[in-house]
């Protein structure tokens, strides 16, 4: 006796109409920014460091959409070529930590035992500090510049993924697909990799999204305070930074480079948010 | 007419039998304790309204121990939940549910709430999870006794002790400064129970009160639910999915399947002579003493889609009896014996069937002997 | 009634050298005193204060054989091992001693390749057919492994073995591209089985196959697991808590209690004439479908203990009715006291003759 499925729906949507609008708008944010990060040429004639004595300090206008700086800087320019350095920001602060922590999470929900002990005092010891003290005293040591800012960042930031994971980890080595598949046979190496950690990555793939954003951010404020990148890099933070000064006078030096910021945020954060709910195994 | 022998302590472990016949079509002797009357429940989903409970009416007299049966979707506990309006908006609830007169579904929130836990009392599956964490037994009792029977003090206390007697718990006293989770599964089972009774109900509603218990656990709360009815002339409403629940422990039988009812009945004449088709398919699955390891009689395909159900009587698309007519119009509740009620076509034809699921009246009755 | 419409016919396919079963007495698996404990998370404070690790005796010294080709049925209730046996049986859990051993092979000390071996031979169905199946893989993804890590087919072989597990076990064959969300509880039980049958193993351990299933829909997958064992010539162990369900499926049953075996016998006799006083009480607790009969007492009075805390002596004394000194004193032996019929309890020492092993024996 053939026991008959479900029926499935009736008309077959396209697959990318049946994304959520928060992960379809985010998507095409990000394709923007992307396109602004790998072509910058296409949206500005101006290089970046080009001064223009002749239109110093010029408010938003048709030759300068968002005006220029006290050197004469196309601000829409930079604006742009900075997209390419927050994006490469937003990966380097993430890449590390989001990788290594989440392996170093599932070996440790895995195996459990001495390396989960091991690793576990290790974490502790990080989360004791606060994480941008932390940051600003690596950076502090080995001098500014954005090359050491990633690698402060990562040597803190694979905390929170070992976390997430390892908890998944822990619940998933109990369900009884997992043990199926410890019956069946499989490796360990199998049953973690190919069972249990495409279920348990969720979080972390969630929370690297809103990490890019928080990365983003550290790097603006690090910029800030002198010690990301260095001019005349147009690193948004930096800008936002410089900009302070003239914020009653020239107040479209920082507020454009800020609206960047958060753009790249909100890019972030929804595909965040379209991700978990992608992600959720559906029941 | 209800005949209730009443059940004192013998400790004598021999079966005694136990006759209830129900009428319910015809004028009861004693008015019913609660009437539902086209009870409807929808609740609304992403993919569209979901009829849970689609008019569902029965009546249940006092001192009635209703088993009101079903598989999962079938809208059992739906209606139970139901009676005392505990759902929310957006969940719709319709209908009418008279309990002393007044229709529950239309009272204001402060009268409805001094019926809730006060004449009606509702018992959960899952102990753990209906009773409060944080607060000891006693407290939950004292609780209720305060709100509905208006006890404090000296006198809560004593009648508080005196409930977790009633439900069999030892050391009562002491047992009121004990939380939920220093309670085993049975005795958080019987403190649920005692929170209960403290307003006197005269209706409890138990949704699969044994489900999440041992088998010989099970039994002990069974027998204690009997018994408390018998001595505090309560009415039950067991919503359950087990058969052999239902058989010992309820007077009449509701049967429910895509949130309607099929089949009313005595228990009796529910298990000796199923009208419905369900209910045969149902009774027939199970397994016969008799046939060891040969194939069970499956009902075929699964449960109905709740969101999208097919024209006619529920249970058609999975009926071997099914013939046109049952794919018309949906099949109204009728009776089809004093005290009988059907929604199947076919009822006649069933009554015809040697379905008697009752082992034969010649063998000696020992709680031994052939109890499966 | 509607017939059961026959699966395509599937040849049996030749299976590659077994382990050389035991040919005289036709045993297959065969348990001796098998313990396992588990450790309880003991809070710093209780550490501190010297009190003394506990631990849950899940198992105590269970021994018992389970023949080629029977059904052996494994009932009890919380904490009575059932679970933490099977479990131990296919090596998810570790035991604390005791010996198993399968054809000659002693199944607890295997490792690796022997491991896999032995994983060919007796897989597991479990229970909940929610969490059993992975929820990111196809039908096809699951079976499709299965096979291929053991390599049971070339892998052009593959798909079309795995069209032929589908029609085994009842299901269509466009099943293979779907995820398990699309399908209904019994469906996915079906896949459990599937995916065991994948290995091709001689013994399955049923873990409560149907308990979390509806009525309507359990004597389906019963009806399949029938015509499986009968097909493919499968020892079935199958822990249930449901009585009618095993007294229906069973060659034999054993009873459990608190982590061991208190009766062990052929269906017939344990539910017509059972020895041990829990099992009395377990029947006559099980709740009859006749309305007639009912009684006023429970059959079995007071709480189950807690297997951080198994009585001394018999674990039963604490709510046997004919409990004396001796129960508390000494812990009963599994003895055979009929042929074939064993059970753990002092009052039948005293009142009937052991029986006594003739020469060939009798197994457990």
């Amino acid at each position: 006796m053939t026991t008959a499925l479900p029926s499935s729906p009736a008309r077959v949507r396209p697959k990318w109409r049946s994304l959520k609008p928060t992960l379809l708008i985010g998507t095409v944010l990000l394709l923007i920014l992307l396109l602004a990060a790998l072509f910058p040429q296409l949206f500005t004639p101006y290089s970046p460091t080009d001064f223009d004595y002749t239109a110093i300090l010029s408010s938003p206008n048709l030759k300068h959409p968002f005006g220029t700086d006290n050197f004469g800087r196309d601000i829409f320019s930079r604006v742009i070529f900075g997209t390419r350095i927050d994006l490469q920001i937003a990966v380097f602060t993430t890449a590390f930590p989001f990788v290594f922590g989440t392996l170093l999470g599932a070996l440790s929900g895995f195996q459990g035992r001495w390396l989960d002990a091991l690793v576990g005092r290790v974490a502790d010891l990080v989360v004791v500090f606060p994480f941008l003290v932390l940051v600003i005293a690596i950076v502090a040591v080995l001098g500014p510049g954005l090359n050491n800012m990633f690698l402060a960042v990562s040597a803190v930031g694979w905390v929170s993924y070992w976390r997430l994971t390892r908890g998944e980890v822990l619940a998933q080595k109990k369900a009884e697909y997992a043990q199926a598949a410890q019956v069946l046979g499989y490796s360990p190496a199998r049953v973690l990799l190919r069972h249990i950690l495409p279920n348990a990555v969720t979080p972390a793939v969630v929370y690297l999204m809103t990490d890019m954003s928080l990365g983003i951010l550290l790097g603006a404020s690090l910029g800030y305070l002198g010690l990301g990148a260095q001019p005349p890099t147009p690193e948004w933070g930096v800008m936002v930074a410089d900009g302070k000064n003239f914020m009653v006078t020239a107040w479209w030096i920082g507020t454009f480079p800020g609206l960047a910021l958060t753009l790249a945020g909100v890019t972030f954060s929804l595909i965040g948010d379209g991700l978990a709910d992608a992600l959720r195994p559906k029941s | 007419m209800t005949s209730n022998v009443s059940a004192g302590r013998t400790g004598n472990p021999t079966s005694r039998v136990e006759e209830n016949v129900q009428n319910s079509s015809a004028t009861p002797q004693t008015a019913p304790l609660l009437s539902v009357r086209d009870l409807k429940v929808q609740i609304p989903t992403p993919g569209g309204t979901l009829e849970a409970v689609r008019g569902v009416n029965f009546d249940l007299n006092p001192g009635e121990v209703l088993g009101l049966v079903g598989e999962s979707g079938s809208g059992k506990s739906v209606t139970l939940r139901a009676l005392l309006k505990l759902h929310r908006a957006p969940i719709r609830v319709s209908g009418e549910v008279y309990y002393g007169g007044e229709n529950l579904l239309t009272l204001p929130e402060n009268r409805l709430r001094s019926v809730r836990g006060g004449q009606i009392s509702m018992i959960f599956q899952e102990p753990m999870t209906a009773l409060n964490p944080v607060l000891t037994v006693g407290q939950q009792i004292l609780e209720n006794l305060l709100e509905h029977k208006h006890l404090r003090g000296k006198a809560a206390l004593e009648r508080a002790s005196e409930l977790l007697d009633l439900t069999g718990i030892p050391s009562p006293r002491a047992r009121l400064n004990d939380y939920p989770h220093q309670f085993s599964g049975g005795m958080r089972q019987r403190a649920m129970i005692a929170i209960a009774l403290a307003s006197e109900p005269k209706l409890l509603l138990a949704d699969e009160p044994t489900t999440a218990l041992d088998v010989t656990i099970q039994d002990q709360i069974l027998r204690l639910l009997l018994r408390l009815r018998d001595t505090l002339s309560m009415s039950v409403i067991l919503v359950t999915h087990d058969l052999g629940v239902v058989a010992q422990a309820c007077d009449r039988v509701a049967v429910m399947y895509g949130g309607r009812l099929m089949e009313t009945a005595g228990v009796n004449a529910l298990f000796g002579g199923p009208r419905h088709a369900y209910t045969v398919g149902l009774l027939s699955s199970l397994p016969d003493v008799g046939a060891h390891r040969q194939p069970l009689r499956p009902i075929p395909g699964g449960p109905p889609d709740l969101r999208n159900l097919p024209a006619g009587c529920a249970f058609a698309p999975r009926c071997t009896y099914v013939t046109g007519a049952c794919l018309g119009v949906e099949p109204p509740l009728q009776s089809v014996e004093p005290g009988h009620d059907s929604a199947c076509i076919h009822h006649d034809q069933l009554g015809q069937l040697n379905s008697s699921h009752l082992p034969s009246s010649t063998l000696p009755s020992s709680a031994l002997e052939g109890p499966l | 009634m509607t017939d059961l419409s026959p699966t395509p016919a599937l040849e049996k396919n030749t299976l590659p050298a077994r382990a050389t079963p035991d040919e005289l007495t036709g045993e297959l698996l065969e348990v001796r005193g098998l313990t396992k404990t588990f450790a309880v998370r003991e809070s710093w404070l209780s550490r501190l204060q010297g009190k003394p690790h506990r631990r849950v005796q899940a198992l105590t010294d269970v021994s018992l054989t389970v023949k080629r080709g029977e059904t052996l049925g494994i009932v009890g209730e919380s904490g009575c091992g059932k679970s933490t046996l099977a479990r131990t049986l296919v090596r998810l859990y570790t035991a604390d001693s005791g010996e198993v051993s399968y054809g000659g092979l002693n199944v607890l000390e295997l490792k690796g390749a022997a491991l896999r071996g032995y994983h060919r031979r007796v897989q597991m169905i479990f229970q909940d057919p929610f969490s059993s199946l992975n929820p990111r893989m196809t039908v096809g993804q699951v079976l499709g492994e299965a096979l291929s890590v053991h390599r049971m087919r070339p892998k052009g072989d593959i798909p079309a073995r795995i069209d032929e597990l589908l029609s085994l076990v009842g299901l269509p064959l466009e099943a293979a591209g779907r995820l398990p969300h699309e399908f209904s509880g019994g469906q996915r039980q079906r896949i459990g089985i599937a995916r065991a049958l994948a290995l091709e193993p001689e013994c399955l351990i049923a873990d409560e196959l149907v308990s979390a299933l509806d009525v309507s829909v359990q004597a389906q997958v019963v009806n399949l697991l029938l015509e499986l064992q009968e097909r493919l010539a499968l020892t079935v162990l199958f822990v249930a808590h449901d009585l009618r369900l095993v007294r229906h499926l069973s060659h034999r049953v054993a009873v459990m209690y608190l982590g061991r075996i208190v009766e062990l016998a052929e269906t017939g006799a344990i539910f017509e004439s059972p020895k041990h006083p829990y099992t009395q009480g377990l029947l006559a607790a099980a709740p009859s479908l006749d309305p007639r009969r009912r009684t006023d007492a429970p059959a079995v009075s007071g709480e189950l203990p807690s297997p951080l805390n198994v009585p001394s002596g018999c674990a039963f004394r604490t709510r046997c009715p004919h409990a004396f000194e001796r129960c508390t004193l000494e812990r009963p032996r599994l003895l055979e006291h009929a042929e074939g019929h064993w059970a753990a309890c002092h009052l039948l020492d005293s009142a009937e003759e052991q029986f006594t092993a003739s020469g060939t024996g009798t197994a457990l």
